[in-house]
């Protein structure tokens, strides 16, 4: 495999905190020199001028539907999208037809992804059978066959004592349990933020408190059974203090947060666009400005893209019936600028919360550009102004909130294992 | 003026709803005429897309459009393949092609007829979204109590219910409030929205609180399909905190008017007595509600179709 010098870039690594102009060198899939006047002798240049030059993102929360759902996206489309966004590592979600709740499924998305995806792939396996919140699944087993943690994500286990079991014998396979929590009692028929928009809309409420109560659950959980917690999709503000404060006394626990519980508030669903339904739902202003807060003092850890794609025809039901869930990858670098912009993170914090903290949480690979790392790269101008067209993505769906919004900052080039396999300007370089 | 759609009340201001209501003042003439009918729409279609069953609502469109001299059909969920395997615009594009003039849609979920008129051609006209709006409804109860207290300003409104679930509850509060009037709201706590005083009303904890020497009483239709036991105990226990009968409204003022958006259930929302006597004008909310449409149709189709012959 050949070289590959990244010239002239401002070399974002959170695993070492350095944040300084240098270029980096690849070979044979790996880092193998960082700094200037290197030997970059027959290596092909990527021009980083201008550019930020940071680990590749990686994503521990995406729905990429195969086996069983490929109408809506498939290992190769998602693969795709994931590049196009930075994205050089994702970790798929077990609700797919059949649910990954055997080796043999974990093992079929694994070998497909080898060939079909040019961002390297890992499973996260159910937690119960079937994600029916019974009995556990084979947990040794399916980490053996590449599982990187648990989850019955979209589903919450809503029994409390089965819930207390899959935390303790997770600590057999010494990977996390992610938890969806929202307590279905309390959602409720709910499909928006209960609050002043589902009063006005007449649309069903979800309540904030179906999210606390059983965060509140889980952590008392991971307190009780010493198991590694981490809570998918945060979006409350009470949720983000009961992490707060269960860190603060030594709960071994962690979380992330959405691009877009992030940045949109339940006011974007006043017009009634599906693409603006999820699970949790948007929030309101004092919960997006609590994940921030919690997201800044690294009491979120990571910010993940719950990359969720359903049909055109799926999206064109009512708000009721239409399912929850919206893209993520291709735009999720670009989206989260706003928060570089508007100073709840520096470009490096950035960076660590997209790549080297899920790597660490996930124990996989990246999250760093030392000598030696996986040479897995994104290469992002922060300046550059694009319009984002759902139907020219790279995903199988349409589903995001976005379309046709104007970013400024765009992926220029993502590499994966020393190999450029995106360019902004010639798109996924793949077969 | 009008926008292209009534999607809801929310959207209209002061002088619009005031031009609705004198259009209908004017349509309220044709009544009384032998001969019910005008040539205005003739030669235009109003397609009637029920997506829930509704004999009032769906009756009252029909009439007033045919009073206008329209083609009025009715597509519904019971005779045609209106499910949920069909998508909504789907159904918009397949009605678009047929060239209607107006299309009325009433559904369960609230905001279905902003996706339709999002893609339409023809103009859309909201009969009830879910627990959205029903501006239709409110504009006919707007104008049954301008007939009855000739202001909105300074009127107090009591409106009392399941304001959680009701479309008719929210259309209305908008459209008192824009016309000045003040508007209290109330119900077992388990039926009140969150920050429902944002919508600029006032919650009362009681009954007899919301009463309070009002001028007009709105008594919302509680779905007896809600009594699963966990938004109120029983119908009983309902009636007694909420249903109205005329020593309760002693505390109302002496001139109230008391309406309710049918259909009744007797004993429950209202004493019997109060449903069929005065100061019940529910019988007026529904003649008015033929002339509220006739004008909306007639602002509504008439407008789009001076529009495309200009």
């Amino acid at each position: 495999m050949g070289r590959v010098w990244i010239r002239g870039g401002r070399l974002l690594d959170p695993s070492v905190e350095r944040d300084e102009p240098a270029d980096v060198v690849l070979e044979d899939g790996v880092v193998v020199a960082i700094g200037s006047d290197l030997e970059t002798r027959g290596a092909a240049v990527v021009d980083a001028a201008g550019c930020w030059v940071a680990p590749g993102l990686i994503d521990m929360h995406a729905h990429l539907r195969e086996p069983g759902q490929e109408y809506k996206e498939d290992l190769a489309s998602g693969g795709r999208a994931a590049v196009a966004g930075g994205f050089t590592s994702v970790a798929c979600m077990a609700n797919t037809e059949p649910v990954n709740d055997d080796p043999s499924v974990t093992e079929f998305i694994l070998d497909r992804a080898r060939h079909e995806s040019p961002t390297r792939i890992y499973a996260i396996a159910a937690a119960t059978h079937g994600l029916a919140g019974r009995e556990m699944t084979e947990m040794v087993a399916l980490r053996d066959a590449g599982a990187v943690a648990f989850s019955d994500d979209g589903k919450t286990i809503a029994d409390g004592g089965v819930m207390r079991r899959v935390l303790e014998y997770s600590k057999l396979a010494g990977v996390p349990v992610i938890v969806h929590a929202e307590d279905c009692t309390l959602v409720g028929t709910g499909v928006v933020n209960e609050g002043p928009v589902s009063t006005r809309l007449g649309l069903p409420g979800n309540p904030t408190v179906a999210e606390d109560v059983l965060v509140a659950r889980d952590l008392e959980l991971a307190r009780l059974t010493g198991a590694r917690l981490h809570i998918a999709h945060i979006s409350s503000a009470g949720a983000c203090q009961r992490v707060r404060a269960a860190r603060d006394a030594g709960v071994e626990v962690t979380a992330e947060v959405t691009p877009h519980h992030l940045t949109l508030t339940d006011e974007a669903v006043l017009g009634f666009d599906t693409n603006t339904k999820m699970a949790p739902p948007l929030r309101s202003r004092a919960d997006v400005d609590a994940c921030r807060t919690a997201l800044a003092e690294g009491v979120i850890d990571v910010i993940a893209t719950d990359h969720a794609p359903h049909a055109v025809h799926e999206k064109e039901q009512d708000f009721q019936n239409a399912p929850p869930g919206i893209l993520g990858l291709e735009t999720a670098l670009s989206v989260c600028m706003e928060l570089v912009r508007e100073d709840v993170l520096t470009p490096l914090e950035l960076v660590r919360r997209m790549s080297t903290a899920p790597a660490r949480l996930l124990g996989i690979a990246g999250g760093s550009l030392e000598e030696g790392s996986v040479g897995d790269v994104v290469v992002f101008s922060p300046d550059r102004q694009w319009t984002y067209d759902p139907a020219k993505g790279y995903s199988k769906s349409r589903n995001s909130p976005w379309g046709g919004t104007s970013f400024r900052g765009r992926v220029e080039a993502t590499l994966v294992a020393g190999q450029l396999v995106y360019h902004a300007d010639r798109g996924v370089l793949v077969d | 003026m009008i926008g292209r759609d009534l999607l809801g009340i929310e959207d209209l201001e002061r002088r619009e709803i005031e031009q609705i209501l004198d259009t209908a003042e004017h349509m309220q003439e044709i009544a009384s005429r032998e001969v019910k009918k005008v040539p205005t729409l003739r030669g235009q279609t109003v397609v009637n897309l029920f997506f829930e069953s509704s004999t009032r609502t769906a009756s009252s469109f029909e009439i007033a459009g045919k009073r206008l001299s329209a083609d009025v059909v009715n597509f519904s969920s019971a005779s045609s393949s209106l499910t949920k395997a069909e998508s909504i615009l789907d159904t918009a594009q397949t009605l678009d092609a047929m060239d209607p003039d107006c299309v009325v849609v009433r559904h369960p979920v609230a905001g279905v007829p902003k996706r339709i008129a999002d893609v339409l051609k023809a103009p859309v006209v909201n009969a009830g979204d879910g627990a959205h709006e029903h501006p239709t409804q409110a504009l006919l109860d707007m104008l049954t109590v301008y007939q009855e207290k000739e202001r909105f300003d300074g009127l107090s409104v009591a409106i009392v219910g399941d304001i959680t679930h009701s479309r008719v509850a929210r259309s209305n509060i908008y459209g008192f409030t824009k016309m000045g009037a003040e508007v209290r709201v109330t119900g077992p706590p388990t039926m009140m929205p969150p920050h429902i005083e944002e919508l600029g009303v006032k919650p009362c904890t009681s009954l007899r609180e919301a009463l309070d020497g009002v001028d007009v009483v709105m008594m919302l239709r509680i779905q007896r399909e809600r009594l699963d036991g966990v938004l109120f105990p029983s119908i009983r226990e309902y009636a007694a905190t909420f249903g109205l009968d005329r020593a309760k409204l002693r505390h109302a003022k002496d001139d109230v008017i008391v309406m309710h958006p049918g259909p009744v259930n007797r004993g429950v929302e209202l004493s019997h007595d109060l449903v069929d006597h005065s100061p019940s004008v529910i019988l007026d909310q529904v003649r008015n509600g033929v002339a509220l449409r006739m004008a909306v149709l007639y602002r509504i189709a008439g407008s789009a179709h001076a529009r495309g012959a200009g």
